[in-house]
C-alpha cells in the first residue's frame, strides 16, 4: 500500500509492534529479575516476555519488508 | 485525579499509550500532501488495496465500547452475544461482496445517500443524508462521553481530559489526511487491538484447563444454557436472552445487520475506497473473515469472567457501591488480571485504539456526506474541488467539536444517551430495504423509495415510542409474552422492513417507472458487471466467500 518513495502502512505497523514489543518485552524482564510484591494471575508464566518478544519479531519483519528504502527502491 | 480506579499504570504503560498517540498523529502529518482533492481527502483516492480496505471496514467498527459491551454481554448472556458476530454479521458482509457492492461500485458514488440520489432522487438522498449526519456525530459524541467514563473508572482519569485528548487526535489526523489517514489509522489499530487484548483469552484458557472445563465452570455457576448458540433458542424462556430463533435469524441475520453492513456509510465507505472491482468485493469478505474470529477477543473475556472471577458482576444500576462492579467492566478487570507492567499499557492502548478507530469512521463518513450531500447538493452546487476540500477539513474539526459538545450534554443528563442510542437504530432496518430494492428491483420509482423510507423510519420510531410509553406492548411488536427487551431491537427492525418495502412496492406500482437507460449502472440486469479477466480461483472474491461460508457453518454446527 505504498507507492514509490513512499512509506508503507505496513511499515508503521511494523515501528508500532517493534518498539511496543521491545518495551513489554523489557518490562518482563525487569519483573522477572526484580520481582513486585503484587503479583498478576499466572505471573510464573512471564507472558510479557513472550509476548514482547512475539510482538518484537513481528514487527522486525514488517520493518525490513515494508522498509522505505525497500519500497524506494521498487 | 479521582482516587479509584481498576488499575494503576506504571512509567513504562504511560510509554507504550503517548507512542501511541505520537504515531497516529505522525501518520496524519505524514499523509497531509497527499489529500488535497476532493477524491484525495473523501475517497482516499480510491486506492487501497483489498487488505486495507477490508482491515479497515472491520477496525471502524470495532470500537472500544463494542469491545467492553459485548464481553459484558458475554458475562451476561453467555456465548449467544457471539450471534451479532456470525450470523449478525458475515451473511450481511458477504452479501455486501458479492450482491452489492457491484452497483456501489460501478455508480461511482461516493457515498450511500449519493447512491440514492443516482437511484431513486434528491428528496430520498436529503433524508438519508440528513438523517445518517445528525446521527453519526450525536452518536460520535455518546460514545466520546462513554469511553471517557471507561477511563475515568478504569484508569481515574477525569471526563474533559480523556474527551479532549482523544478527539483533538482524531481532529488533527483526519482533518490533515482525510479518508486516506482514518483508514491507515484504522489498520494500525486493528493490529493493536489484536496485539492488547488476544493476551486475555490465552492466559484465560490456560487458567481455567481449556474450553471443556471453563463449559464446566460456566454450568456450575451460571447455567449449561451459556455455552450454546442455537440449542436454547426454541423458545423465548429457553435462553438468557429471552429471545428466539426468528428473532435471531431474521431480525438479527436478515434485517439489522444487512441494514448496517451494507447500507451504513461508516463502514461502506472504506470499501469505496477499493482501488478496483475485485477488491472492493474481496475486502468485505476479508473483513468477514476477521470478524468470526472476534469473539475470541469479545465474547471469550466474557465467559472467562463468568467462570474465573471471584467476585459476581452486576447491571450497571445496581453497581453503585464501591467494590462493586458491573458486566461491562469484565474486560478491563480481566486485563488487570493478567496484565503486568507494558502490558497493561498496551491493553489500554487497544481500548483508546479502539474508539479512536470508531470516532475517526464517524467524523470521516460525517464530512464526506456533509460535504457532498448536504453543502454541495443543497446549498453551493458549483464551487471548486479545493473549496470541498478546504470545507471537508473544517467540518472535520466542526464534527468533532459537535461530539464534544453531545458528550458534555450526556455527562449533564444520561438518559440523553438511551434516545440516542435508539434514534440510531430507527434509520438501518428501512435504509436496508429501500437500498436493497433499488438495487435489485428495476420497477421501484423514486416516489416509491422516498416514502418507503420515510414510512418505515416512522413506523420503527412509532413502535419505539409505543414500548417505551407502556413496555407491556413488547408482546405485541414482539409476537409473544414472553419476549424480554432484547427482542424488541430485532422485531421493531423487522416490521419497519416489512412496511418499508411493501410501501416501497406499492407506491413504485402506481407512479411512474424510470427508463433502462436511466438506469444502467445501479439496478441488477442492467448493469454489466466488469470481467474479473484471467485470475486464479484463488484470487476470485467467490471462492473466499465460499471458504469463508464453510467455516461459518461448521462454527455455528461447533458451538450449536
Amino acid at each position: 500500500m505504498a507507492g514509490k518513495g513512499e512509506i508503507s502502512i505496513w511499515f508503521f505497523i511494523g515501528m508500532s509492534l517493534l518498539v511496543n514489543g521491545a518495551l513489554i518485552c523489557g518490562a518482563g524482564v525487569y519483573e522477572y529479575i526484580d520481582p513486585p510484591l503484587e503479583k498478576v494471575v499466572l505471573f510464573e508464566v512471564h507472558a510479557a516476555i513472550w509476548w514482547g518478544a512475539l510482538l518484537f519479531a513481528s514487527g522486525l519483519l514488517y520493518c525490513l519488508k515494508f522498509s522505505p528504502r525497500r519500497t524506494a527502491s521498487k | 485525579m479521582e482516587t479509584s480506579r481498576l488499575v494503576r499504570l506504571s512509567a513504562v504503560d504511560i510509554v507504550i499509550i503517548a507512542f501511541y498517540f505520537a504515531l497516529v498523529l505522525a501518520i496524519g502529518f505524514y499523509l497531509r500532501g497527499r489529500a488535497n482533492t476532493g477524491e484525495d481527502f473523501f475517497m482516499a483516492g480510491r486506492e487501497m488495496t483489498a487488505w486495507v480496505a477490508g482491515l479497515s471496514f472491520l477496525s471502524a467498527n470495532l470500537g472500544a465500547l463494542e469491545l467492553m459491551g459485548w464481553a459484558g454481554s458475554a458475562y451476561q448472556y453467555g456465548i449467544l452475544a457471539t450471534h451479532w458476530y456470525w450470523i449478525g454479521a458475515i451473511p450481511a458482509m458477504l452479501f455486501l461482496a458479492l450482491v452489492m457492492m457491484p452497483f456501489y461500485y460501478i455508480s461511482k458514488t461516493h457515498s450511500v445517500p449519493g447512491y440514492l440520489k443516482l437511484r431513486f432522487g434528491e428528496s430520498s438522498r436529503a433524508l438519508s443524508a440528513v438523517s445518517f449526519a445528525f446521527m453519526t456525530v450525536l452518536m460520535s459524541g455518546v460514545n466520546m462521553f462513554a469511553m471517557a467514563k471507561v477511563m475515568q473508572i478504569v484508569l481515574g482519569w477525569p471526563l474533559s481530559f480523556s474527551i479532549w485528548i482523544s478527539s483533538l487526535t482524531v481532529a488533527v489526523y483526519v482533518a490533515l489526511g482525510g479518508l486516506r489517514s482514518a483508514i491507515f489509522n484504522e489498520v494500525l489499530q486493528f493490529f493493536l487491538i489484536w496485539a492488547g487484548a488476544l493476551l486475555i483469552p490465552i492466559l484465560g484458557l490456560y487458567e481455567a484447563g481449556g474450553w471443556s472445563n471453563l463449559k464446566l465452570l460456566i454450568a456450575q455457576r451460571a447455567s449449561a444454557e451459556y455455552v450454546h448458540l442455537w440449542s436454547g433458542l426454541g423458545s423465548f424462556t429457553t435462553n438468557p436472552m429471552g429471545i428466539n430463533w426468528v428473532g435471531i435469524v431474521f431480525g438479527l441475520g436478515a434485517i439489522i445487520s444487512m441494514g448496517y453492513w451494507t447500507t451504513d456509510f461508516l463502514v461502506v465507505q472504506r470499501i469505496l475506497a477499493a482501488k478496483d472491482m475485485r477488491s472492493a468485493q474481496l475486502a468485505p469478505i476479508i473483513g468477514a473473515g476477521f470478524k468470526m474470529f472476534v469473539p475470541i477477543i469479545v465474547i471469550l473475556p466474557g465467559l472467562l469472567g463468568l467462570g474465573l472471577l471471584d467476585m459476581k458482576l452486576v447491571p450497571e444500576s445496581m453497581a453503585t457501591q464501591p467494590g462493586m462492579h458491573s458486566y461491562n467492566d469484565v474486560l478491563p478487570l480481566m486485563l488487570a488480571r493478567y496484565c503486568g507492567p507494558g502490558l497493561l499499557g498496551l491493553g489500554i492502548t487497544a481500548l483508546i485504539a479502539g474508539f479512536m478507530s470508531g470516532m475517526a469512521g464517524n467524523v470521516s463518513a460525517f464530512t464526506t456526506v456533509w460535504t457532498y450531500d448536504i453543502y454541495r447538493a443543497l446549498f453551493n452546487k458549483k464551487a471548486s474541488d479545493a473549496h470541498y476540500v478546504s470545507m471537508g477539513r473544517w467540518t472535520t474539526v466542526i464534527g468533532v467539536l459537535i461530539s464534544v459538545g453531545t458528550a458534555y450534554l450526556v455527562m449533564r443528563s444520561a438518559s440523553i444517551m438511551d434516545y440516542v442510542q435508539a434514534l440510531f437504530s430507527f434509520f438501518i432496518a428501512p435504509l436496508f430495504g429501500t437500498v436493497v430494492l433499488g438495487m435489485l428491483w428495476k420497477r421501484a420509482t423514486g416516489p416509491g423509495g422516498f416514502w418507503g423510507l420515510f414510512l418505515g423510519t416512522l413506523s420503527s420510531i412509532s413502535m419505539w415510542a409505543w414500548v417505551h410509553a407502556d413496555p407491556t406492548a413488547l408482546r405485541y411488536v414482539a409476537l409473544s409474552p414472553e419476549a424480554k427487551p432484547m427482542a424488541q431491537d430485532m422485531f421493531q427492525a423487522l416490521w419497519s422492513f416489512v412496511i418499508c418495502v411493501t410501501v416501497t412496492v406499492v407506491v413504485s406500482l402506481v407512479t411512474k417507472p424510470k427508463t433502462d437507460a436511466e438506469l444502467t449502472g445501479l439496478v441488477y440486469g442492467l448493469t454489466p458487471i466488469p470481467s474479473e479477466g484471467e485470475v486464479s480461483l484463488y484470487q476470485k472474491p467467490i471462492f473466499w466467500a465460499g471458504v469463508v461460508t464453510v467455516v461459518f457453518v461448521i462454527l455455528n454446527l461447533i458451538f450449536w
